[in-house]
């Protein structure tokens, strides 16, 4: 039940490593932080999920962050009323949003195509619009759902567990803080317990059956075989990896706002996912942390520091490449990121995948080639 | 005879006052044992962090704000002439750096959106070892990197953030607040209100459907009322409308003489032009003018509004026409540095960065549980606001507020508000328990 191909078990590993490195190979790109590798990990997990629905069903669901949110509110109404401890906060994140996703998707799935995408587009906005205003009381609107040292918490109260908090209290997994990098590594747990369901759900039946109806689902019905609940298993399933993902947003740092339910974020994800590979395990996960990376590093350089980076060319030429640079760091971030969606929609439709697929296919010819050039050289 | 007799009783208690005896100074110093607080930039960089939306609806007051922080910093390392370093009285800093060392800046995006605020305020404190952060444009910003600031234990002094939230029941004890609040804004122009229109009126309130619209609703409300005006309705607007004209028709035929728009950026630049063309200006009612009030006025909103804002009344911060010491020798800085006068929101910010360099000058130390009691209760002037101070029991500053109206004949563009009246600090002080709220503990968290 839980055994991989020989192929995924590697990839497995490869990812595990990978992952679990961060701090390590992130260190000279200036993002091997806490807070960053945390987000790193939570979004490669929602992108995972997402993946799961649109790689493989074809269903390009445009209101995924809804589902994001409502796992946040989950989670900090379950750190206010139950206890502080993460796992009971998890599983009523994934659950709650998973009944959530059915809802949603058992209306939004009567259509197909663009038709889908806008009625899940029309209930994310719907479900944000209601979180920043009419349902204040249980999400603070604007401001977003806090703690406060004087919530009821039923469980810890029982428990007598976090009695004597001075400050604010800190989420805990069985009594250990999971903040800093604690929390980073929780994250890059479940990141790859994430990524082994995916591949779980890739190579299993049900997999194919969702190939199917990518492919062509009018020739499934034909057959007689009934989609619809294929359909509705794979949005409930990826509207719960989103449910997980805002678990974990709110478990790393507890405050809830209704802007994680925003249509942009619901584009976000779509961007990671084509960014880096529609349909592919690694895809989704290179394209969430390429967009992390850009919003967080890039929007963070300034003039001052293109400066300092380019003091060793002379005067003139200095002014002339850190004036043209500055235009696409800083606030220009979003323009490098567009340009960067642009060339690769254009030149490398299947994402960065397809990209390191082409450039190792490459380099194999280039080993190849000398071989054949041998073997065609007449003999003496 | 004297017998030196040891049982086992004294002998436990003698062993008792020896352990307390040399335990005395380490109680004694625990306080200054304890001073390796997150980012302690005694070895390293001062490095203050600014996070302000430079992309999204804000983008525009967000960048003002980043411009006015990287002035603060030259003027705070002695560069350039000094500013307000010039006026603030009592001034702790010396024109080099802060504590003799220079202070540098990293800068990052808040998108206008809580969760990229809280990772840019991250950012700052995990890896660029932020000893303070600073900046924001809406309220949501300024409450969830308080908020994040005090789990750090790294001080946030808030950027432009008007919710009587922030000090109020979102408080906390490593966050301050300079700017003004919705409900100081309510008492500060009621009394003009009265003067201009009457204390007969019947008020129609348009507001923008969020946290900070209501407040600012709930604080004009009870401030108009208690003048003797009537509320017709309150009528919510959700947020980013384009077109207002289905929420403007119904003013039409209510029965009200005064529009309030309880609206803020773009919704106030849109709202009020299309209100003014609707023609309500020269409509009469009860046997009166019809009257439009924004409570809340930004000049780069006035800018954004043009010729509707003609007229208009509203509550400021701060102006650049002043003519007090502080505003010219600021608005001349920053005009000189970026050719153009400074906002409200370049202003605030400006402040908070010299405030929090002083504080830590006058704490000689950069622990934040010193600076922090440094800023609590503190006196100045000279930073354009006339005389000031910082309220312990809520880290919110009291000073004037500026009653102004849209400039009828303005002479640049620039010239857009002129201030009619200021409300002062004592009238607009109120008691600190009424929004709530409690500031937590001073000891910082090891972040």
């Amino acid at each position: 039940m839980f055994s991989l191909s020989r192929k995924d078990l590697v990839a497995l590993a490869v990812f595990s490593v990978v992952v679990l490195t961060m701090p390590i190979w992130l260190a000279p790109l200036g993002a091997s932080y806490p807070g960053l590798m945390q987000k790193f990990a939570i979004y490669a997990i929602f992108a995972i999920g997402f993946n799961i629905l649109f790689g493989l069903t074809g269903y390009l669901s445009f209101g995924h962050a809804a589902f994001l949110g409502v796992g946040s509110y989950t989670t900090v109404w379950a750190f206010k009323l139950l206890s502080m401890d993460v796992l009971p906060a998890m599983v009523f994140a994934v659950i709650v949003s998973g009944v959530f996703a059915l809802v949603i998707g058992y209306f939004s799935l009567r259509r197909t195509g663009i038709y889908f995408s806008i009625l899940t587009l029309a209930f994310a906005q719907m479900s944000y619009s209601l979180a920043y205003s009419v349902l204040t009381p249980i999400t603070n609107g604007e401001t977003g759902l806090l703690l406060a040292r004087n919530d009821p918490r039923y469980l810890d109260a029982i428990f007598g567990a976090q009695a004597d908090v001075a400050g604010l209290p800190q989420p805990t997994l069985i009594g250990n803080s999971v903040s800093g990098y604690t929390g980073f590594y929780l994250c890059a747990v479940i990141l790859i317990l994430a990524f082994y369901l995916s591949q779980k759900i890739f190579a299993s039946p049900f997999g194919m059956a969702l190939r199917g109806i990518k492919s062509n689902q009018t020739r499934m019905n034909y057959t007689g075989f009934n989609t619809r609940p294929y359909t509705l298993a794979a949005f409930v399933i990826s509207g719960m990896f989103a449910g997980l993902a805002g678990a974990l947003l709110s478990i790393t740092d507890p405050l809830a706002g209704a802007e994680r339910m925003k249509w942009t974020e619901s584009g976000n994800v779509v961007l990671m996912t084509i960014l880096g590979g529609v349909g592919t395990l690694f895809g989704p996960v290179i394209g969430a942390w390429l967009i992390k990376y850009f919003e967080n590093i890039f929007s963070a350089i300034n003039t001052n520091m293109l400066n300092n980076a380019f003091s060793f060319l002379p005067d003139g030429v200095q002014g002339f490449v850190v004036t043209v640079l500055s235009k696409f760091v800083g606030e220009g971030w979003q323009l490098t990121l567009g340009l960067m969606f642009v060339l690769i929609v254009v030149f490398l439709p299947g994402g960065l995948v397809e990209g390191f697929h082409r450039f190792m296919a490459r380099l194999r010819r280039r080993k190849e080639a000398p071989e054949r050039v041998s073997s065609t050289q007449p003999a003496e | 005879m004297a017998t030196f007799r040891t049982n086992r009783r004294t002998l436990l208690k003698g062993a008792g006052a020896g352990i307390v005896a040399l335990g005395a100074p380490h109680i004694f110093t625990k306080g200054a044992w304890a001073q390796n607080f997150c980012n302690d930039p005694t070895n390293g960089k001062i490095v203050f962090g600014f996070n302000v939306p430079q992309t999204g609806s804000y983008a525009e007051e967000g960048l003002e704000q980043l411009k006015a922080y990287e002035l603060a910093v030259k003027h705070i390392n002695g560069e350039g002439d000094g500013g307000m370093l010039n006026t603030l009285k009592p001034i702790a800093l010396k024109g080099n750096g802060v504590l003799g060392r220079k202070v540098e800046y990293v800068t990052g995006d808040t998108q206008t959106n809580t969760d990229a605020a809280r990772d840019g305020a991250r950012r700052m404190i995990e890896r660029d070892k932020a000893i303070m952060v600073t900046g924001s444009v809406t309220s949501g910003e300024a409450i969830a990197q308080q908020s994040l600031c005090q789990e750090m234990g790294v001080i946030y002094m808030s950027g432009l953030t008007h919710s009587n939230d922030t000090t109020g029941k979102d408080k906390r004890r490593y966050g301050f607040r300079h700017f003004f609040n919705a409900y100081q804004s309510g008492v500060a122009i009621a009394p003009f209100l009265a003067k201009e229109y009457g204390t007969d009126r019947r008020a129609y309130h348009l507001t923008a459907d969020y946290t900070w619209g209501w407040t600012q609703e709930e604080s004009i409300k009870n401030a108009t009322e208690a003048l003797g005006w009537e509320t017709v309705a309150t009528v919510r607007t959700p947020l980013g409308l384009g077109d207002y004209s289905q929420y403007l028709t119904p003013v039409l035929n209510s029965g009200a003489d005064v529009l309030i728009l309880n609206h803020y950026g773009h919704d106030m630049v849109n709202s009020l032009p299309q209100a003014v063309q609707f023609g309500l200006r020269d409509r009469q009612a009860n046997g009166k003018n019809f009257e439009i009030v924004v409570p809340m006025f930004s000049e780069l909103m006035a800018v954004g509004a043009g010729e509707a804002v003609k007229g208009i009344i509203g509550t400021s911060n701060w102006q650049w026409s002043l003519d007090d010491e502080g505003t010219k020798a600021f608005t001349k800085a920053y005009g000189e540095a970026y050719g153009a006068p400074p906002s409200q929101s370049a202003h605030t910010g400006y402040v908070q960065a010299i405030l929090y360099a002083d504080a830590v000058e006058r704490a000689g130390t950069f622990y934040p549980p010193e600076v922090i009691k440094a800023l609590e209760g503190f006196e100045f002037d000279g930073m354009g606001n006339g005389p000031t101070v910082y309220r312990d029991s809520d880290h919110q500053c009291f000073k004037e507020v500026l009653v102004v109206r849209g400039n009828e004949n303005p002479s640049s563009r620039f010239d857009v508000l002129n201030v009619i009246g200021k409300t002062t600090r004592e009238d607009v002080t109120y008691d600190a328990s009424i929004f709530g709220g409690e500031l937590g503990p001073y000891e910082p968290n090891e972040c």
